[in-house]
């Protein structure tokens, strides 16, 4: 497993080196549906932003207020929808750990706030889907949280800001017990503690 | 719960539950239907059909010669007499109808409450009289009882009956074991949006966290002499054994490394702890000396072998291993290494041996809920033991 997964940590160190300021120019959200666009305290972006236009204020310092008009983001980079940080789920393969070069983005996101917020800490949530062994899977679980803590520690966010927790199989997202339920169970929830 | 006895050994013991002589006012079902279950169960015996046969109260109005003609190798006589202050006497003997002797008899002077365990003391006295094997019948069993959004953690007697409910919770509840004294119970909770491990007492309901460090805790396993448990923890990297005492202290690591070590059990001498790890790639079961030192590999058939569970003897395993996508009981004997697959069914989890190491409990999906089953050793007999309407899983057999 280490062996697959430093290339992966390389690959995030390295675009790290490549931001300053805890900024993520370089982020562009390739997860899912949600449009690409800038980071904490970064107008602009990569320009793919399609009919959203939002400016996240919080990480640069400013004092501002939304302007997506839906009231639920207000001022918190968190809580923006275009904003990788509002990317809080990273999900893993059958039976694998290794978190996967698409969400670079995302975790490149949360260790720029970490880096910014020092008194912020996140729970990394790691889950599994229903087949086999509770424990084991609490185990496996835990692994995909590790996975993701080590990324984030790795982008020099501080082990007093992280941690890894497991709930296996106990709270499954989608309790279906088919392969695309069992998909969106194989994942890792990043949950802040003061949300 | 209802139990269904899908198969059973060659030669079984053909017994007579002879209903006893009832008395006003006590409790049901008849103490011979509870203890007819109880050896149904076992796979061991065969109950013989009592009806339209006269039903004696002693040895002296027996006619062996009728229950012989009926197949009967041993029967059950007895009374029950109700006492003042809702007290009753009960009065039965165990005879070779064979040898037209007694095996044995025994009186006892019980109040309402104790009519289950009566029955299940008689159940015992029949089991090791004829199969000169202690019985288990007055053993319990823990186990999480899901419904709806509330998860139960219960206790029952090991027939499923006279469940009662230790700790009740909207955050999932798991693996939970026995003190080797049957006094208190280690489980898993996820109260405090994390895995923690609590010990309670469950004669006065008091608990407290015994492991609730940085990151999970989880899979808690007693060891024999119930002075300390193997936990699995997350503190130092990922999931790995460790060794506290009962009371919270002494935190020792057992296993080392960046794989998943879990699932620990304890054999009964107390030496070595079996576990499931990834080590090798896939999950497997290794054994290491409770002491320290390196992980010997202990199976080796399949890709997926976890949740070891050992008998009261330290000869067999059970664990669930995966084959063509099914999950079944494996029994594996330790000396040799054969191996037979207990279940027919596919999705079963957490073995755990009968006190007497004659049979294991396990959890398994049917119609689409989760319930609880036995199994004897020879994999011959299956007995189910379920709640309509209820999600049961997580059984672990006690004393």
């Amino acid at each position: 497993m280490n062996k697959i997964f430093w290339p992966v940590l390389l690959a995030l160190t390295l675009s790290a080196c490549g931001t300053t300021g805890g900024t993520q120019a370089t982020v562009e959200d390739r997860t899912g549906g949600k449009t690409g666009a800038a980071g904490a305290g970064q107008a602009g972006g990569s320009g793919k932003a399609a009919g959203t236009e939002t400016v996240a204020l919080g990480g640069a310092g400013v004092a501002g207020s939304s302007l997506d008009g839906s009231g639920s983001y207000a001022g918190d980079p968190r809580k923006n929808p275009a904003s990788p940080l509002s990317t809080r789920s990273i999900f893993f393969d059958y039976d694998s750990f290794v978190v996967k070069d698409e969400y670079r983005p995302v975790l490149e996101a949360h260790a720029g706030y970490l880096l910014s917020k020092r008194d912020a800490r996140v729970i990394l949530q790691g889950n599994a889907d229903e087949r086999g062994s509770r424990e084991y899977n609490l185990a496996l679980g835990q692994k995909r949280a590790e996975a993701v803590r080590k990324a984030l520690a790795v982008l020099g966010v501080g082990e007093a800001q992280l941690e890894a927790v497991s709930f296996g199989e106990e709270k499954p997202r989608n309790e279906a017990s088919t392969e695309e339920a069992y998909a969106e169970n194989r994942r890792t929830d990043v949950v802040y503690a003061d949300e | 719960m209802e139990i269904q006895v899908i198969g059973g050994a060659a030669n079984k013991i053909a017994v007579a539950m002879v209903p006893f002589k009832a008395a006003p006012g006590q409790p049901g079902p008849a103490l011979t239907q509870i203890a007819g279950d109880d050896l149904d169960r076992s796979g061991q015996f065969r109950l013989v059909d009592v009806g339209g046969m006269p039903q004696p109260a002693e040895s002296a109005q027996i006619n062996y010669g009728a229950w012989r003609s009926k197949g009967a190798d041993a029967m059950v006589v007895g009374q029950v007499a109700a006492l003042p202050g809702g007290r009753f006497e009960i009065r039965f003997r165990l005879l070779d109808v064979l040898k037209q002797t007694q095996l044995a008899g025994y009186s006892y002077t019980i109040s309402a409450a104790q009519w289950r365990a009566t029955a299940h003391q008689i159940a015992n006295i029949v089991y090791e009289r004829l199969t000169g094997i202690p019985g288990a019948f007055g053993s319990r069993i823990a186990y999480v009882q899901k419904q709806g959004k509330s998860f139960e953690l219960r206790v029952a007697d090991a027939d499923g009956q006279n469940p009662r409910t230790v700790v009740r919770s909207v955050e999932p509840l798991i693996s939970p074991m026995f003190s080797p004294d049957g006094t208190r119970l280690a489980y898993v909770s996820f109260e405090d949006k994390k895995p923690i491990v609590y010990v309670q007492s469950l004669q006065d309901g008091a608990r407290r966290k015994l492991a609730a460090f940085k990151g999970s805790n989880s899979a808690p396993a007693w060891s024999p002499d119930g002075r300390r448990l193997a936990v699995v923890l997350t503190r130092d990297e990922a999931s790995q054994i460790y060794l506290i005492n009962a009371d919270g202290n002494g935190l020792v690591r057992l296993t080392q490394g960046g794989n998943i070590d879990t699932e620990p059990v304890f054999s009964p001498d107390g030496q070595t702890v079996y576990f499931t790890s990834d080590r090798g790639g896939s999950a497997q079961i290794y054994r290491v000396a409770a002491s320290g030192g390196e992980p010997k590999r202990v199976t080796f058939n399949g890709s997926y072998n976890v949740s070891p569970a050992i008998s009261p003897d330290g000869r067999h395993l059970a664990y669930i291993g995966r084959e063509g996508g099914r999950f079944s009981v494996v029994l594996h004997e330790v000396a040799s290494g054969q191996t037979r697959v207990l279940t027919d069914t596919v999705r079963d989890e957490s073995p755990s041996f009968a006190p007497n190491g004659q049979a294991v409990l396990y959890a398994t999906v049917e119609g689409g809920r989760g319930i609880l089953g036995t199994v004897s050793l020879d994999g011959k007999t299956r007995a189910r033991l379920s709640e309509p309407g209820v999600d049961a899983r997580e059984p672990a057999w006690g004393p």
